[in-house]
Order: structure tokens, then C-alpha cells, then sequence
């Protein structure tokens, strides 16, 4: 599955993060690395975007990224 | 080695970068104090500070690099930071060492481009700052282990409270005494070959000598500014040969761009196992706490509205009477200076041009400061980044992101920092679509202009037991209309313009935090300062412009003697003026007092009563005043027949005339014309420009307190009143979407790097001004008519 699709609170596990663009590589560089756990704290307002736990610090994710990024839910 | 700062010959030069928002700002003003000066970098729009520290007889040169998660440039911006620590950036000079900051509480992340910056080999001190925060979540770290593994000195700090400045101070100095240290080498021996061989081809190809380290970031970062820049001289062969390089590597199992970031954090891990210890359940902090409440659906949106109604109610409330207060003041420095000049055109110069020019505007003052600190308080506190992220999705509505959302903000204070701050969207075509539209937020010149309008033509009305007024709720929806209509002019642009998809967002929520108050201070302090800088200056200038212009070629000597007149007439009548003006302050509070009759006024009727009573007995006296003082009240209404003639011979007169074809269909008259040219450098100028018209043109009696009274007492030819609630919309309208700013247009040209777009922002803006004042102006009197005709 892929991170958008997480529940409220849900916590997964990274595979990879798919593409070889400036947008994967930012995504890399914020710590989004294989096996690495990301929780998902809520949505904003309006549905979009999405704000995560990774690392310890809070990351803000539209779906149209969180999509690219593959995930195992535990 | 060429110094270009000849005091500092011996200064060592130490760079300073880190995560954003870590506190290198902060650390770098505890550091340096005074003794730090801001430029920026030629060709780009980073800005370049640069600072100087004497500690132990050794003096040290800083340089504060902007915020960077990653040193793996994406744009020419970016690539400065780079070009700094390689010491290629000519106007730095080599470095000697870095500072890396980081956030102690969000230690793994921050230390992603401390690991890029360690492969660069120069000496490194390692600060760990936000020491606090990081023992407030429980978080133990041990400096002294992580000093021995890294071979760089580990430095804890709270930068905000100056703690463990003189540590910062002495590992600085002691690491530029270091030689080079070895990286620690993190990437397989392939990836070192393959770097080499390419360096070679550039040698060959290209004629280029390059550092390694930038060919490796080369290689890694795929499609980044690199590749644009490097493979310029002889693109196909040396972009050829990077892929194949990059396809080599691939199948050696080194696969960029992954592995880059797959071997920096996979180190990082190793490297602070047994350093560091984290709670294993995260406490829950107020940050969470907190953000339930202001990023959920309705509550957040909510808090949202509310908070920015609250900066503008406050600002009315807390600024409106500290208003009165300067211009009171104003108009006393104007009476006392004119009481020491004879009449004649310096008197004129003195008080007409400077004063009523000039203090027009610093009358302001309050206002502005308030906005700012309010700006700063929000920025500094961490909301800001949740405004970004509650209105990503209305952004996406017309094609940009949240990240537009807080260079727009800031554009509510001054669209020059805002313009500035759209440096941080990575992608061109919305970047350049918030700058062009980011000069119709409302910013802090308008609020003069607004200011007069609301406060001079509409009603002291209040709700809610005076909590809300009708002038702060006319201040709210001015300064959201330019906003409003931001938004299908973006929608249009990116339609057209700037077609493209709808670029990432990927950010970080910090952690709310109290702001600090030296650094909110600071930046209020730096905009106001500006804004007075200005106001001496620029408006200045304008002022003893339009001066000459209103004053030129007439002849003033009937003006002048009318002048010895009311003077001596002044002092004949002093004891009647000095009653007449306590009479009127005693009726003024009278009315004040009054809570304004809503629908109670049957079951209040008695005190309404006493009240008129009160009013007529002080309006009986007030005209047995008037009458008594009738000579001097035909000594003004001359001197206001000469001036006006005077001025409308004028060459600004003139000039004005000729234009008022133009605006009449707005409802202005030719000084309101006049008032709007002048006012091309800055907008507030129009409010310096009709003070000086105002003071020069007559409609001035003894009782003028200022600007305000002046518009009121305005008149047509026919005598007509010229301002009226229309006018005064379509002002405020024109005023709301127009490019009266110099400096903005400037700063479009200098970050587009093209006067093109700085004229393509004042045409559409200044057409849409128009179109929206004549609409405003129709508009309102249509609808004044008809709900008075009803
Ligand atoms: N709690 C705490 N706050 C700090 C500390 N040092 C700085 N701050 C605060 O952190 C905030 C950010 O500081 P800045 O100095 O602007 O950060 P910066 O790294 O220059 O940010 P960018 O220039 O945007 O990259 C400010 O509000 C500081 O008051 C610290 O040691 N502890
Ligand atoms: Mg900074």
C-alpha cells in the first residue's frame, strides 16, 4: 500500500519511495528511507495535506507525494 | 588571498549553515553582536551576511548561509551555499572552517547535511543547539562520545538564551588552528572511481578544473542545478558520459540517486547508537496538543479567521489613540514652527512641504509597528507553517502551493520580504506567479491610505459592547479585497503564463515554541526603522516636490499679508480662541460618553433629554463666540479664496487639470489626480501629497486638526463636498490594486532578473486599479441611493 492510505494515528513501515526526480529525492532527504517507520498524524481541513510523524519531527506530505511512497502497514 | 574587508586581514572566515530553523540566525547575532553587515550574493537572491567575533586575541569572520535540509543544489540559489564552503564564492574568500548547527531535538534528520558538509573535509565544530527542547522531550545525548566518534568537537547550546556562547567561541577558533581533516567515507570504491574518471573527462572536454566533491555531487544529484551548469561547455558528450557513469553504477547495485540518502541515514543510525536515547513512547507534547485543536477541520479554520480578525481589530484599538496622540504632536511642531518663521515661501516649505508632508505619514507609525510585531509574533511562534498547510489545498484551487501561502503572508506587512521570501519555491513558474501577484496583498503602506479613508467617511459604529467597530471591520475587508482578487488573477496566470502542474509540498511543521522576544523585537525594530528611513528620504523628496510644484510660478504676496493678518488677528482674539477650543473638547466629550441610542432609546429617554440640553446650551455659547470672532473667520475664508487660486495656478494645478478627465469618472477631483501620480514611488506618499495640497490650498480654519478635517471640508467648485463614503471606496479600491511602489516593482525586476515583468506587474495592476475604483465608486453610490431610497 502507499502512504496516503494509512489511518489516522496508523504507523507503517518504508519500502521505497518510486522515481528518480527532485520530488523522490527531497523525499529521501527528509529521512523517507527504506524501513524506516512513519506514523500519520491527521489530514488538514480541507482533506490535503497530510501531516506525518518521521524521525521524530513533523512532516507535511500532499497525497500526490504520499502516493509515491510504498509502505507496510503493521 | 584577497580580503575585501581590509580590517580583517588576519580574520579566519568560518561558514555557518544547518537545517532551517534550527538558530543560526540567532547564534550568528549572539556571536557577532553589532558587528555584522547584510548584502547579498551578486547575480542571486540569497543574502549574504556576513559578521566579525574577537575571542581570545583571534578575530573570525562569519558568514550565515541560508537554511538547507540538503547541500544538493537544485537552483542557482542553492548552489551559492555550496560555492561558499569550496571557496569559490569570490567575494568570501576561502573558508577556514564550518559551524554546522543543528536541532538537538531533531538530531537524525539535522545530521543529513552534517554528513554532506563532513565529506567537504574542512575543519567542523558540530553545535547541538536547542539543548533545552531536546531535554525537555527526555532526549539524552552524549557530546563528549559523539566528539570522539566524529573527531570534531561537539558543542551543546541554547543560542536564544546566549548559553555556552564562549564554547561556540573557543571550538571556532580552535578548529581553524586544524588542518583538513579525512571524510569518513560512507560510498563504495566504484563510486570514487567513476567520480575520477569523469573529473578526467571534464579536464578534456569541458577545459574544466573541478573539485571532486562538486563532480560527486554531480553524479548523485540527478537533474539537479549541476547538470544544468557543469555539462554547459560540451553538453552532449559529457551528459553522455554522466549516464553512462550513472548507469554503471546502477547496475553495481549503487544506484543514484537512493543510495545517497540510503548510506547517509544508514550512517547516521550507526553513528548515534549508544550516543543518543529517545524515549521509546514520545511523550505527547503541546505541540500536539495543540495542533488537534488548530489544524482540525473546523476549529482550525476557524482559530484562522479569528486570528487574523484579531490583528486587525487590535491594531484599530490599540493604535487609534496613539494616532490622535502624534497628530496632535504634528500639529503643534507645525504651529510652533510656523510662530518662529515670518510668513513667506521658507515658512511654507517648512510647514506645508515637511511637516504636513512627512508627519502625515510618521503619524502612522503605531500602526505599523503593531503589524509587524503581530507578522513576527505569528512567524516566530511556528504558525505560520500551519497557515501554510491549512490553505495548501484552497492553494491548489488555482494551481499553487501552500508554500505561496507565507511569501503572501508576509506580503500583508511589506510584498519587498515577501517577493524575497518566494526563494524557498523550488519550482520557477510558481515562484513567479507569487511574485507577480504577491504586490495586491495588503501591505503596511496601504494601511495609511485605508486608515484615513475609513477613519475620516465612515461612522464610529460598534457591536458587542464595543469590541467590534465598523472602522475595524472596513480595515479587515480592505485589507483581504486585494487577496480576493489575487486569486483569479493567479488562476489566470497559471492558466496561461506559467502553465504547469501543480508543484510538491513537502514540508516541515516545527514545533510551537513561545517567541522570543529579542528576536520579534529585532524585526519590528528593522521594518520600522525602514518605514521612518522612508519617510526621510523617499517621501521627503516627493514632498518638497510636490511642494514646489503647488507653490510655483504664482505670485504669493496678497497671500502672505493675508497671512500677517491672521496672525494678528490670532493674537487679539487668543482668550476667545482658547474658550472657543474648550467648548468644542466639552461637547466632543459630551457626545463621546454617550453609548450611541440603539432601541432602547424609549426607556432611556430622560438622560437623551438632559443630554440635548447640555448640547444646546454649548451650542448657544459656541455661536456667541463665532460671532465675536467673524473678522478673523473673513480673514480665513479670503486666504483660503487666494490659496486656492494660487494653487490651482500652479504647475501642479495645471497639471492636475489637465489630468482630471482621466479620473473624474472615479469621483476624484484633480488633487486626488495629482495626489495618485505622486504617489508612483510609494503609496503612503499619497497621503504626504494631499497634506501638503491641503495645507498649501486653503480650506483650512482655525479648528483644522489635521488631514482628516481638511478631506472633509473639501469642496467642489460648485461646493459640493468633493469626498463622500463612494469616493472614499473607490480610493481605497484604487489604492488596494494598484503598483504605486517603486521598490516593489525594483525587487520584481531584480528576482525575475527582468525589467519585463517588473512593467507587466504595473500595467495589470494598475488597469485593474482603475477598473475596480470606477467600479467601486458606481458601485456604492447605487447602493447608497438606493438603500436611502428606501
Ligand atoms: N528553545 C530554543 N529556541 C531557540 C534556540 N536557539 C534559537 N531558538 C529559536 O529558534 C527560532 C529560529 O531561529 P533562527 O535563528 O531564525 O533560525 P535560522 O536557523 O536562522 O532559520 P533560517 O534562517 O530560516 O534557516 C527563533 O525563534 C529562536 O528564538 C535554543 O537554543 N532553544
Ligand atoms: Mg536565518
Amino acid at each position: 500500500m502507499t502512504l496516503d492510505e494509512l489511518q489516522i494515528g496508523q504507523i507503517a513501515s518504508i519500502v521505497e519511495v518510486s522515481g528518480q526526480d527532485g520530488i523522490a529525492i527531497r523525499l529521501m532527504e527528509m529521512g523517507l528511507t527504506d524501513g524506516e517507520e512513519i506514523q500519520l498524524i491527521g489530514f488538514a481541513p480541507l482533506g490535503d495535506p497530510i501531516e506525518f510523524l518521521v524521525r521524530s519531527y513533523r512532516l507535511s506530505l500532499r497525497k500526490a507525494e504520499a502516493k509515491r511512497v510504498t509502505v507496510l502497514a503493521r | 588571498m584577497v580580503e575585501k574587508v581590509p580590517s580583517q586581514h588576519l580574520a579566519r572566515t568560518v561558514a555557518v549553515i544547518g537545517n532551517p530553523n534550527t538558530g543560526k540566525s540567532t547564534l550568528f547575532s549572539a556571536l557577532t553582536g553589532v558587528h555584522s553587515r547584510i548584502g547579498n550574493y551578486p547575480g542571486v537572491t540569497v543574502e549574504k551576511k556576513l559578521g566579525w567575533f574577537e575571542f581570545e586575541g583571534q578575530s573570525v569572520r562569519l558568514v550565515d548561509l541560508p537554511g538547507t535540509y540538503s547541500l544538493s543544489p537544485r537552483s542557482i540559489d542553492e548552489m551559492v551555499s555550496v560555492d561558499v564552503l569550496l571557496g569559490r564564492q569570490p567575494d568570501v574568500g576561502p573558508i577556514d572552517a564550518v559551524v554546522c548547527i543543528t536541532d538537538a531535538s531533531n538530531l537524525e534528520r539535522n545530521l543529513y547535511v552534517v554528513s554532506q558538509v563532513l565529506d567537504l573535509g574542512l575543519p567542523t565544530v558540530l553545535v547541538l543547539n536547542m539543548w533545552d527542547v531536546a531535554v525537555d522531550r527526555g532526549i539524552q545525548i552524549d557530546p563528549v562520545e559523539l566528539a570522539r566518534r566524529l573527531e570534531i568537537a561537539v558543542i551543546p547550546c541554547e543560542a536564544h538564551r546566549r548559553r555556552q556562547l564562549d564554547e561556540v567561541r573557543r571550538g571556532i577558533i580552535q578548529a581553524c588552528q586544524l588542518p583538513q581533516r579525512t571524510p569518513p567515507d560512507l560510498f563504495p570504491q566504484t563510486f570514487h572511481e567513476e567520480a575520477r574518471q569523469l573529473q578526467t573527462a571534464f579536464q578534456q572536454f569541458g577545459n574544466q578544473n573541478l573539485p571532486i566533491y562538486l563532480i560527486e555531487r554531480l553524479l548523485l544529484d540527478v537533474g539537479g542545478q549541476l547538470e544544468t551548469a557543469l555539462t554547459k561547455p560540451n553538453p552532449a558528450e559529457l551528459l553522455t558520459r554522466l549516464k553512462a557513469a550513472r548507469e554503471r553504477l546502477a547496475t553495481a547495485g549503487c544506484r543514484v540517486p537512493g543510495i545517497e540518502a540510503k548510506l547517509r541515514y544508514g550512517w547516521i543510525k550507526q553513528l548515534m547508537q549508544g550516543v543518543m536515547t529517545v524515549p521509546d513512547k514520545r511523550p505527547a507534547t503541546v505541540t500536539d496538543t495543540l495542533d488537534r485543536w488548530l489544524t482540525h477541520k473546523f476549529w482550525g479554520l476557524l482559530a484562522f479567521c479569528l486570528t487574523m480578525f484579531l490583528v486587525f481589530q487590535s491594531i484599530s484599538t490599540v493604535a487609534e489613540p496613539l494616532m490622535k496622540f502624534f497628530e496632535v504632536g504634528q500639529k503643534q511642531v507645525g504651529g510652533w514652527v510656523g510662530s518662529l518663521l515670518a510668513p513667506g515661501p521658507l515658512r511654507s516649505l517648512i510647514v506645508d512641504g515637511v511637516i504636513a508632508g512627512v508627519g502625515g505619514i510618521l503619524v502612522f507609525l503605531p500602526q505599523i509597528c503593531l503589524l509587524f510585531l503581530f507578522i513576527a509574533l505569528l512567524e516566530d511562534c511556528g504558525y505560520m507553517a500551519r497557515a501554510a498547510f491549512l490553505m495548501d489545498k484552497l492553494m491548489t484551487k488555482v494551481g499553487l502551493s501552500g508554500k505561496s501561502f507565507v511569501p503572501l503572508m508576509s506580503s500583508f506587512a511589506c510584498a519587498i520580504p515577501g517577493i524575497m521570501a518566494t526563494r524557498t519555491i523550488e519550482n520557477r513558474r510558481d515562484r513567479m506567479v507569487t511574485i507577480l501577484i504577491a504586490p495586491l496583498m495588503s501591505c503596511s503602506a496601504r494601511a495609511p491610505v485605508y486608515w484615513l479613508m475609513v477613519a475620516a467617511f465612515f461612522p464610529t459604529v460598534s457591536w458587542a459592547g464595543g469590541w467590534v467597530t465598523l472602522h475595524a471591520i472596513m480595515m479587515f475587508v480592505m485589507t483581504f479585497f486585494g487577496a480576493v482578487v489575487a486569486i483569479p488573477i493567479a488562476w489566470l496566470l497559471k492558466k496561461t503564463l506559467f502553465k504547469s502542474e501543480t508543484p510538491p509540498f513537502v514540508m516541515e511543521l516545527p514545533a510551537y515554541k513561545w517567541p522570543s522576544p529579542g528576536i520579534v523585537l529585532h524585526r519590528v525594530f528593522d521594518r520600522a526603522s525602514a518605514f521612518v528611513l522612508r519617510a526621510g528620504t523617499l517621501i521627503l523628496a516627493t514632498s518638497i516636490l510636490i511642494w514646489s510644484a503647488s507653490y510655483f510660478p504664482s505670485d504669493h504676496r496678497a497671500e502672505q499679508q493675508v497671512l500677517v493678518q491672521i496672525q494678528q488677528a490670532e493674537d487679539q482674539f487668543s482668550s476667545q480662541l482658547e474658550q472657543k477650543s474648550q467648548l468644542r473638547s466639552r461637547r466632543e466629550l459630551l457626545l463621546e460618553d454617550q453609548p450611541v441610542p440603539v432601541q432602547s432609546a424609549a426607556e432611556s429617554s430622560a438622560p437623551i433629554e438632559a443630554l440635548a440640553a447640555q448640547l444646546a446650551e454649548l451650542d448657544a455659547q459656541l455661536a456667541e463666540l463665532d460671532t465675536q470672532l467673524q473678522p478673523l473667520h473673513e480673514l480665513f475664508e479670503t486666504r483660503n479664496q487666494i490659496s486656492e487660486r494660487l494653487l490651482a495656478d500652479s504647475y501642479l494645478g495645471r497639471f492636475g487639470k489637465w489630468i482630471e478627465p482621466v479620473v473624474k469618472p472615479l469621483g476624484w477631483d484633480w488633487r486626488i489626480g495629482v495626489g495618485v501620480l505622486a504617489s508612483f514611488p510609494a503609496r503612503e506618499v499619497i497621503v504626504a501629497t494631499l497634506g501638503t495640497i491641503y495645507s498649501l490650498g486653503g480650506d483650512v480654519d482655525e479648528n483644522s486638526q489635521g488631514l482628516q478635517s481638511a478631506l472633509k471640508s473639501a469642496t467642489w467648485p460648485d461646493g459640493r463636498p468633493v469626498y463622500s463614503i463612494p469616493v472614499a471606496m473607490s480610493i481605497m479600491v484604487f489604492f488596494a490594486l494598484c503598483a504605486q511602489c517603486a521598490s516593489t516593482l525594483m525587487v520584481i525586476r531584480r528576482e525575475t532578473n527582468h525589467w519585463g515583468w517588473a512593467l507587466f506587474t504595473f500595467v495589470y495592476m494598475t488597469l485593474l486599479a482603475y477598473i475596480g475604483a470606477w467600479i467601486a465608486f458606481n458601485a456604492t453610490g447605487w447602493l447608497m441611493t438606493f438603500s436611502g431610497n428606501s
